[in-house]
């Protein structure tokens, strides 16, 4: 995708927690009763459906739980468009609304010792990021500061972070802010 | 002289000398010690002068209750009003002043109000500065100013140099305390395999017990607290953390902490101030008690201290407060102060015990060292002037008759403990009065409750009303959560304490007026009789005509002194009084801790759009529309906004130009009822529309009032794609899905928000085919994409959906690409356009063309008391549709009346811009009796196209009017007249748009 540019291709702060840019990313949204679309979306997908608040991963695609009848699909940028067609006609019996919207958001990866992970999130989002409560292979949409975010503990230990690409610059700030060493709290 | 004992301390590190200033005299401290215990080592009694008769004040305590010893810290930047000296930390190079003195602390020329006491009484303000009015602004407001008040604001151009953030923490159990009823429910909670979080305010654990001394579990207090502590520490289900304050107790386990970070380290990276955000399953507090003075005449002197602040200077930092200090009180904790000061090899020339039957074990020991005990005595006066010299002993059963003096340059008082019971209170935990220690103490009956209607608040220990060291362990251990297993001590063994309001019981007027109830605000015994006197009965009245309690001190020494005289003096029982209502914080917390990260560039968010680095680069003049920042214009090297307007205009007007449209809402609304749905949310049928098409319309709220407008395009059979304002993009979601999961629930009908994930660019002027044609890919012409239509394709290689809209009467496009591709799509019509003098234009060219061209403006022509018939848009309101979101309420008699003002075009006789807001006057005057109007402006704009102002106004029986002309106020000048047009002030035919 020779001309398409994520918000803040280039911006990275390393440190006791890293914060860089992830790319570009696909992301495909899919409204519908995850119970009759569910099969046809993991047969598309190659992704098995994950539960409530759970995001599942395999080959470099994520499915993700977003709400009671929303899943987000996590795949390469390239493949977004003719994967929303093919779940759009796989779904076609069913009611469901399929939208490429890879361009809508920025996602952020923060590497660390996972409890400072967790502690940098903890600034920003009231959700609970206890270990028992949060674990990897789990989403939660939620708050970072004053704008609306997703956060999950990917399998290569990550914590990925998407907020939408208008505040992009702002998400960015507060994540670096947040990740700042001498902020250290220890409570993890 | 200093006043630092030759041995003890337990705090503080004698093999350093930390250097401090105080009003510009350079002094030393230790470290460990705060800024109390280090003026006080350096003999400095006198720090402050009283809010409202500048009396010269002292330290009374040793912890977040003191009311006097607040200064300005720090400078510059970091200066800081109203540090309370008793709870902050002596660091090296403190700068430290006194407050509300002039010219100095020592020489204040506001003490002349002591004089006058007698006559600035309870609402004195209230009854001199009421009459005549216009003297308050001027003459009483400056006045009062200048007198009152405590600390200065930091200068106007100091800026904190800190950070601050916030910390969400989730946790089985929150135990806020440190002191030993704390660490023991901490440590049985942690027992049960609850998540525990323990936190202390001071940097210190261990409370009162490591002070006053006593056993627990067969060792000394102290040995224990550290043993626990290394026990908690090492446990995987447990946090500690000390200079955290318990702030406030919210619903359902929700409570704030403020931790302190850096205000003994200043300068460094670390954050200041963190405010911490718990959600806790359950939240114990163990905020302990705190020693209520006594009420005598000269009680403010400095040198007058809490008994049990006495002993804490001289255990903890050892300072001795005096030589020779006298012991006065009503109970038999205060005799612990006589014995640490005699411990410590301090003068005690008397203790004067208010009880007739004096005190019990306690009072033995101090008696068996030979120190005098004089019963049912008390202080009639404090001798002294600034500072104590010593006190007129009387009895207590008297009016004040001096029976001896006794020379001295301490006082140690106590009038018996009050439970801290802020924490428990603020989330609604009730009180119940304990007439044996005279204090209120939590109701475990009347707890603050859960969702589930389970207490969430246990108060533990002496915050509960448990004042003895056994009674106050096995209390909080039980709190905790664990059953067997409780730290022990010896049962509590004292002498039951008596209530004492006022010292002597009888006190005379004069004695009255010199005792003191809030050291503070300058609230005296005699105050609060005046109240009473006056007629005020509720406590909650009282404290506003006093002033009681309402300094940064919230009370805290003042509250159950206070209301006991209220209810004496009303006759009353003191729970039948009751207090006055506990809020948060517990004491004042930093507001850059609240506001946390959000400051300089994190603020607020800013939204920014995909094109939003090319318009900084060229010039763009912003303006905030919602979160976003949208170009106004585009300025040039010596340009002004007016004329970068005007240019916009007539470019794009003759030519070309492009805006930057992404921020406009679009919506994808899908499914088999999509066509019903969109029909309820429009006025206009939306159902008919067919792919491949567009149709502007309107929706209303609920009670009728016009809410947002914009262009739908029918993707397929079942999609539509709604385009909403900039700024309803959210809400309009938020709308659709109110109405989808609460009202049509059963409707087969999807949305998403794809705001986003489109650079939305107008290309707008006689010229946009052409440019569009250069591009390549999509057929735009005429034939194959006439006007409201739109096509997918591939514009310049790039994705891209082409709607042939205008929203300024020019033949326009506006291309949607995917938002990552924005840029590049910009970036080639500007190169593309060249030949055209393509001109990107901003939100004010945007207005004045629409409004050349008669549409309306949501927000500007409505303001949610507007409907769609009042702006002449009845042929957008399908008349077919049985039902629309609004229809009910358009029909009522107010909404179908014809005197509702409507929209008509204004053009002045004069061609000048019609004032923003102008009012049309009308004939008479109204009910209020102000001139009364028939119309007001919505809309106005210098139009360049028809080289005159413009505007638009909401008129009465305006469109009947046509022709008529109408003033218009003008704040400061002559009224306009203006000729009421029609709203299409340029190409009504709309040629230039469908070429």
């Amino acid at each position: 995708m020779f001309d398409a540019t994520p918000p803040l291709a280039r911006a990275r702060q390393d440190g006791r927690v890293s914060v860089e840019c992830a790319g570009l990313t696909g992301m495909v949204t899919l409204r519908g009763d995850i119970a009759a679309i569910g099969e046809p979306v993991a047969d598309a997908t190659g992704l098995s459906i994950p539960d409530t608040l759970g995001i599942v991963e395999d080959g470099g695609r994520a499915l993700a739980w977003m709400s009671p009848d929303e899943l987000m699909l996590f795949c390469a940028y390239d493949e977004a468009e003719e994967i929303a067609a093919t779940l759009t006609a796989a779904t076609a019996e069913d009611h469901a609304l399929v939208a490429n919207v890879s361009d809508a958001r920025a996602m952020f990866e923060l590497s660390g010792e996972e409890a400072a992970l967790r502690e940098t999130l903890a600034k920003l989002t009231p959700a609970d990021l206890r270990p028992d409560a949060f674990p990897p292979g789990t989403i939660r949409r939620t708050r970072l500061a004053q704008v609306s975010g997703a956060i999950w503990l990917a399998e290569d230990g990550a914590m990925r972070v998407i907020c939408f690409r208008s505040v992009a610059d702002y998400v960015f700030s507060l994540l670096c802010h947040a990740a700042r060493p001498a902020a250290a709290v220890g409570h993890f | 002289m200093s006043h630092r004992l030759a041995t003890g301390g337990r705090l503080i590190d004698r093999s350093t000398s930390v250097r401090f200033t105080f009003n510009g005299t350079y002094l030393r401290g230790h470290a460990g010690d705060t800024l109390a215990s280090a003026l006080l080592a350096n003999g400095r009694t006198l720090v402050g002068r009283s809010f409202k008769y500048h009396r010269p004040r002292g330290i009374v305590a040793s912890g977040a209750e003191e009311p006097n010893a607040l200064l300005g810290l720090g400078k510059g930047d970091r200066f800081e009003p109203n540090q309370r000296a008793t709870t902050t930390e002596l660091f090296e190079d403190a700068s430290t002043t006194s407050q509300n003195h002039w010219p100095s602390l020592d020489f204040d020329v506001g003490a002349v109000n002591t004089a006058l006491s007698r006559f600035l009484p309870a609402g004195f303000y209230y009854k001199m500065f009421m009459h005549p009015r216009p003297l308050w602004k001027h003459v009483y407001e400056p006045f009062i100013r200048k007198s009152a008040g405590l600390g200065e604001a930091p200068a106007a151009e100091a800026r904190d140099p800190d950070s601050y953030e916030h910390f969400h923490i989730h946790t089985d159990v929150l135990v806020i305390g440190g002191g030993v009823a704390g660490l023991a429910a901490a440590k049985s909670a942690a027992a049960t395999g609850a998540q525990v979080l323990l936190i202390e305010q001071t940097p210190h654990w261990g409370g009162r017990a490591v002070v006053d001394g006593g056993e627990i579990d067969g060792v000394p207090a102290e040995t224990w607290v550290n043993a626990t502590l290394q026990t908690l520490e090492g446990m995987d289900n447990v946090r500690i953390r000390t200079r955290v304050m318990g702030s406030g107790v919210y619903d359902h386990g929700y409570a704030l902490a403020y931790e302190r970070i850096a205000d003994h380290a200043p300068g460094g990276e670390a954050p200041r101030h963190r405010l911490w955000r718990i959600r806790a399953q359950k939240i114990v507090t163990a905020t302990g008690a705190i020693e209520r003075p006594l009420s005598f005449a000269g009680n403010d002197l400095p040198g007058v201290m809490l008994a049990a602040a006495v002993r804490d200077y001289v255990v903890n930092y050892a300072v001795a407060p005096g030589k020779r200090t006298v012991v006065v009180t009503n109970n038999d904790d205060a005799y612990r102060t006589a014995l640490a000061l005699h411990d410590a090899g301090l003068e005690v020339p008397a203790i004067l015990d208010a009880r007739a039957e004096g005190g019990g074990t306690l009072a033995e020991a101090a008696r068996s060292r030979g120190i005098r005990i004089l019963t049912g005595r008390g202080i009639a006066k404090v001798k002294g002037r600034k500072h104590v010299t010593g006190v007129a002993i009387c009895a207590q059963a008297g009016e004040g008759t001096v029976l001896d003096t006794i020379p001295c340059d301490a006082v140690a008082m106590s009038g018996g403990w009050s439970p801290v019971v802020h924490l428990w209170s603020h989330a609604g935990g009730k009180l119940t009065w304990n007439a044996e220690e005279a204090f209120f103490q939590p109701d475990p009956k009347r707890a603050p409750n859960t969702h589930d209607a389970s207490p969430v608040v246990f108060a533990a220990g002496a915050a509960n009303g448990q004042l003895g060291l056994a009674e106050a362990l096995s209390d909080a251990w039980s709190a905790g959560g664990a059953g067997e297993g409780a730290p022990t001590a010896a049962p509590r063994d004292e002498a039951p304490m008596r209530p004492v309001w006022v010292m002597p019981e009888n006190a005379k007027p004069a004695l009255r007026r010199k005792a003191w109830l809030d050291f503070q605000n300058d609230v005296k015994v005699s105050d609060v009789m005046l109240a009473a006197q006056e007629g005020y009965e509720s406590v909650e009245h009282t404290k506003r005509y006093t002033t009681l309690g309402m300094a940064t001190d919230q009370g805290k020494l003042s509250n159950i002194n206070g209301l006991a005289i209220l209810s004496q003096s009303l006759g009353e029982d003191i729970p039948a009084v009751g207090t006055t209502t506990f809020r948060p914080p517990y004491t004042p917390i930093s507001l850059a801790a609240i506001a946390g990260e959000a400051r300089g560039a994190l603020f607020q968010p800013i939204r920014k759009t995909p094109l939003h680095d090319w318009h900084e680069a060229n010039g763009a003049q912003w303006e905030p529309v919602g979160h976003w920042r949208r170009p106004y214009c585009f300025t040039r090297p010596g340009e002004s906004k007016h004329d970068a307007v005007i240019r916009e205009i007539d470019q794009t007007r003759s030519s070309l130009g492009l805006l930057d449209a992404s921020t406009l809402g679009k919506i994808l609304v899908k499914g088999p009822d999509a066509g019903r749905f969109m029909d309820m949310l429009y006025t206009n049928m939306m159902s008919s529309l067919k792919p491949g098409f567009c149709r502007y319309g309107l929706m209303c709220s609920e009670n009728g009032f016009l809410m947002d407008d914009g262009v739908v395009a029918r993707i397929d059979d079942q999609t539509f794609l709604v385009h909403t304002t900039t700024g309803g993009a959210d809400s309009i979601h938020a709308h659709m899905e109110d109405w989808l999961q609460t009202e049509w629930w059963d409707w087969q009908v999807w949305t998403a928000n794809v705001t986003e994930q489109y650079a939305q660019i107008a290309v707008v002027g006689p010229n946009s085919r052409k440019v569009l044609e250069k591009l390549g890919g999509i057929d735009v012409s005429k034939e194959a994409l006439p006007f409201m239509r739109w096509t997918d394709g591939t514009l310049a290689d790039i994705p891209a959906r082409v709607f042939r809209i205008s929203f300024s009467g020019e033949l326009s496009y506006e291309i949607a690409v995917p938002a990552n591709r924005g840029r590049a799509l910009w970036d080639k019509l500007l190169e593309a356009g060249e030949e055209f003098g393509v001109t990107p234009y901003g939100t004010e060219a945007l207005h004045v063309m629409r409004a050349e061209k008669g549409f309306i403006m949501i927000g500007d022509e409505t303001d949610g008391t507007v409907i769609p018939q009042d702006l002449g848009l009845d042929w957008a309101i399908s008349k077919k549709k049985e039902d629309y979101i609004g229809k009910r309420a358009q029909a009522r008699s107010f909404m179908a009346s014809p005197d509702r003002w409507k929209l008509v075009g204004l053009e002045t006789l004069d061609g000048s811009v019609l004032p923003e807001g102008s009012y049309a006057i009308g004939e008479g005057r109204n009910a209020n009796g102000q001139r009364a109007t028939e119309g007001r402006v919505t809309s106005t704009y210098y139009s360049p196209t028809l080289k005159r102002g413009i505007a638009f106004g909401l008129v009465h029986n305006g469109p009947d009017r046509m022709g008529q002309e109408v003033a218009f106020n003008r704040i400061g000048g002559e009224p306009v007249r203006a000729r009421i047009v029609s709203t299409m002030f340029f190409d009504p035919e709309g040629e230039k748009q469908n070429v």
